[in-house]
C-alpha cells in the first residue's frame, strides 16, 4: 500500500531522512514514533510527495488526483481557515472524488464520516468554535470521508481526552480489521504497544527499528532514542507501559 | 443561504436598469427603454447606447470583478484582509495610465489611456512572477505583491511630483479617484473579453480554495497542485483588475468589504462565496454609481470616493466585531 525505499531528505544542505525502507501493507496499523525532531512529520510529507526528496515513493509516483484517492493525509497542524460547518468541513474529503461533493455516493461517505467520529450533533455548528479535540475529530471525520485505502495521521491523538484516545485508536484498528492501512504517528508508547500492529522507531533521521511492539519498545532501545526506562505491567487489556 | 442568489440577482438586475434610466438628460423610463431597444431618429438612442448602456455594463463588469477578485485571493491567502489591489496590478496599472495622461499619450487616441493602463498591469504580473517564483508560498507573494505596488505609488507620485503641468496634475488625481462617466463601448470591448477569461481560470481554480480551508499541506494531500493553482489564480486576477483598473479607474474597497459581507451568508464556503461576492460587487458598484449621479450631478462626485466612503465604516465593523471577540 506505501513502499519507501532509500528515501532521504535534506533541508538547507541538512540531512533530515536518510536512507528510509519502510512499507505499509493493508490491514495494519503502523505506529512511528521516536523523539521530537527525528523526522516523523517530515517522513510523511515526503512519502505523500509534499516536499522534494531523493529515493523512491510508491504513493508519492503516482499522479496527483489519484493520490489523491489512494492515502489520506491529517496534518499535525489543525488548520480550519473559514468559519465553516462541520458538515461543510467534512465534505471537503470528497474533492478527490467526482461528484462535487453532493452525490448520493458522497453523502453517504459524509454520513458515515460523521457517524464513526460521533459528530452527529455538531453536523450544523460552525467548526472554529468548536474546542480543539472536537476540531480534531471533525478533521479525523475529514480524513475518513475521503474513503482511502490508505490513512496517515500526524499525531491524531494529541489533545484528545483519554476517552476520545481511545476511541480514535479502536477506529484505526477497526480500519485495518476493514483491510486498510493506517501509519499514525503518536507519543504515548502504552497506546502505541496496545493498539499497533507494528511500530517504527525513528531517530535522528533514520529508522533504527522496525517490528512487533515489544521487539521495538525493548530496554536498549527506549534508553537509545529516548534515554529512558520502561516500566512494564502486564493487565488483561494488554501491557501498560509506564515511561521511567 | 438559498434565497441569496436569487436576491442578488434580482438586485442586479433592478439596478442595471436603474443605471439606464437615471441620469442628466432625464429621459422617461419607457421613451428610453424604447430607445434603447428599437434605436430610431434623433440623440435619444444615441445617449442610451453610446452613454448610458457601457456604463451599467462597466458597473456590473468592474463590481463582478472586483467582488470575485477579492474572494479569489481572500481565499488563497485564508485572510479576510486581502483584496483585489495586494498583488500589485492595479497600482502598476494606475502607474501606466499616469504616465499616458502626464505625456500627453492620453490625448492622442481615444484608447490610449486603457491600453497604457493595461501595459502597466502586464509589467505588473511580469515583475511578481518573477519575484515570488514558482515554488514560494503565499507570503512570498503577498511580499512580493506589496513590493510592486510601494513601487508603483511611488512612480505615481513622482509623476505627480514633476508635473510642470497643473492640468495634467489635476486630471491624474481626478482618474485616481475611479468613475465610470463617459465611457464608450469600446471601453467594454478592450475589458470585457478579459474579465471574462480571468472569471474562468478563477471559477476552475474553486474547489482547490475550498481545499486550502485546511491548510496548505491537507490541500495538496488532497491533489491540489500548490504551483499550478498560484499561476492560475494570480493569471486570473490579474486578467480582471488591469482591465478594470484601465477603464474605471482606481476604485478601492469593494474587493475587500464585499466578500466580507457576504462570507458569513454562505457557510464561508470559497467555492460558494466567489460567485455571491462577484452579484454583491455588481450590485455595490451600480449602486454606488447611481449614487454619484444622485447625490451631487453637478460637482462630478467620484466613484472610488464613495465607494471608499462606503467602504471604511463597514472595514471598522470588521475590526469592531474582531474585537467583541467573534471571529471574522
Amino acid at each position: 500500500m506505501l513502499n519507501l525505499h532509500a528515501l532521504s531528505v535534506s533541508r538547507r544542505r541538512r540531512s533530515v531522512l536518510s536512507g528510509i525502507d519502510l512499507q505499509v501493507g493493508a490491514g495494519e496499523v503502523v505506529g512511528l514514533i521516536g523523539p521530537n525532531g527525528a523526522g516523523k512529520s517530515t517522513l510523511m510529507e515526503a512519502a505523500l510527495g509534499l516536499i522534494p526528496f531523493s529515493g523512491r515513493s510508491s504513493l508519492a509516483a503516482l499522479p496527483e488526483s489519484r493520490r489523491a484517492r489512494q492515502a489520506a493525509y491529517l496534518p499535525q497542524s489543525r488548520e480550519i481557515a473559514w468559519p465553516v460547518s462541520v458538515e461543510d468541513l467534512i465534505a471537503l474529503g470528497r474533492i478527490p472524488w467526482p461528484g462535487g461533493g453532493r452525490s448520493p455516493r458522497d453523502l453517504a461517505a459524509i454520513d458515515a464520516a460523521i457517524t464513526r467520529m460521533e459528530l452527529q450533533d455538531y453536523r450544523k455548528r460552525t467548526a472554529l468554535r468548536l474546542s480543539g479535540g472536537e476540531q480534531t475529530r471533525a478533521l479525523i471525520a475529514r480524513a475518513l470521508a475521503q474513503e482511502t485505502p490508505l490513512l496517515i495521521a500526524d499525531e491524531p491523538i494529541a489533545g484528545l481526552d483519554p476517552a476520545q484516545q481511545l476511541a480514535c485508536l479502536r477506529l484505526f484498528r477497526d480500519l485495518a480489521a476493514e483491510g486498510r492501512g493506517v501509519l499514525v504517528s503518536l507519543h504515548d508508547l502504552g497506546l502505541a504497544a496496545r493498539f499497533c500492529s507494528r511500530l517504527v522507531l525513528l531517530v535522528e533521521g533514520r529508522i533504527i527499528a522496525d517490528g512487533p511492539p515489544d521487539q521495538v519498545l525493548s530496554d536498549d532501545l527506549m534508553r537509545r532514542a529516548f534515554g529512558i526506562a520502561l516500566h512494564r505491567i502486564d493487565t488483561p487489556e494488554g501491557p501498560a507501559i509506564l515511561p521511567l | 443561504m438559498r434565497p441569496l442568489f436569487p436576491l442578488l440577482i434580482a438586485l442586479v438586475a433592478m439596478l442595471f436598469m436603474a443605471s439606464l434610466l437615471i441620469g442628466p438628460a432625464g429621459i422617461g423610463a419607457l421613451t428610453g427603454l424604447k430607445a434603447l431597444i428599437l434605436g430610431g431618429e434623433g440623440p435619444l438612442p444615441i445617449v442610451m447606447r453610446e452613454i448610458r448602456l457601457p456604463r451599467a455594463i462597466l458597473g456590473v463588469a468592474v463590481g463582478a470583478g472586483l467582488g470575485l477578485t477579492g474572494a479569489a485571493l481572500q481565499g488563497y491567502l485564508r485572510n479576510p484582509l486581502a483584496e483585489p489591489g495586494l498583488i500589485g496590478v492595479s497600482g502598476m496599472a494606475a502607474l501606466g495610465a499616469v504616465i499616458a495622461i502626464q505625456t500627453g499619450l492620453a490625448l492622442t487616441a481615444a484608447l490610449m489611456l486603457p491600453f497604457a493602463a493595461l501595459t502597466g498591469a502586464a509589467v505588473g504580473v511580469g515583475l511578481l512572477m518573477l519575484l515570488a517564483g514558482p515554488r514560494g508560498g503565499s507570503v512570498t507573494l503577498i511580499l512580493a505583491g506589496v513590493a510592486i505596488s510601494a513601487l508603483a505609488g511611488a512612480g505615481t507620485a513622482l509623476v505627480l511630483n514633476l508635473s510642470p503641468n497643473p492640468y495634467a496634475a489635476n486630471e491624474i488625481v481626478f482618474w485616481l479617484m475611479g468613475s465610470l462617466a463617459d465611457r464608450s463601448m469600446v471601453h467594454v470591448m478592450l475589458a470585457l473579453p478579459l474579465m471574462v477569461v480571468g472569471a474562468v481560470l478563477i471559477a476552475r481554480s474553486a474547489r482547490a480554495l475550498d481545499a486550502l480551508t485546511l491548510g496548505e499541506a491537507a490541500a495538496a494531500a488532497l491533489g491540489v497542485s500548490p504551483g499550478r493553482l498560484r499561476i492560475w489564480l494570480v493569471t486570473g486576477v490579474a486578467l480582471i483588475v488591469g482591465p478594470a483598473t484601465a477603464v474605471a479607474g482606481a476604485v478601492g474597497f469593494v474587493g475587500l468589504v464585499v466578500p466580507h459581507v457576504l462570507r458569513p451568508l454562505v457557510g464561508a464556503r470559497p467555492s460558494v462565496l466567489l460567485p455571491a461576492s462577484a452579484l454583491g460587487g455588481a450590485v455595490l458598484l451600480l449602486a454606488a454609481d447611481i449614487a454619484v449621479r444622485l447625490i451631487l450631478p453637478e460637482r462630478d462626485l467620484k466613484l472610488g470616493v464613495l465607494t471608499a466612503i462606503v467602504g471604511a465604516p463597514l472595514f471598522l465593523h470588521l475590526i469592531w466585531k474582531t474585537r467583541s471577540g467573534g471571529r471574522v
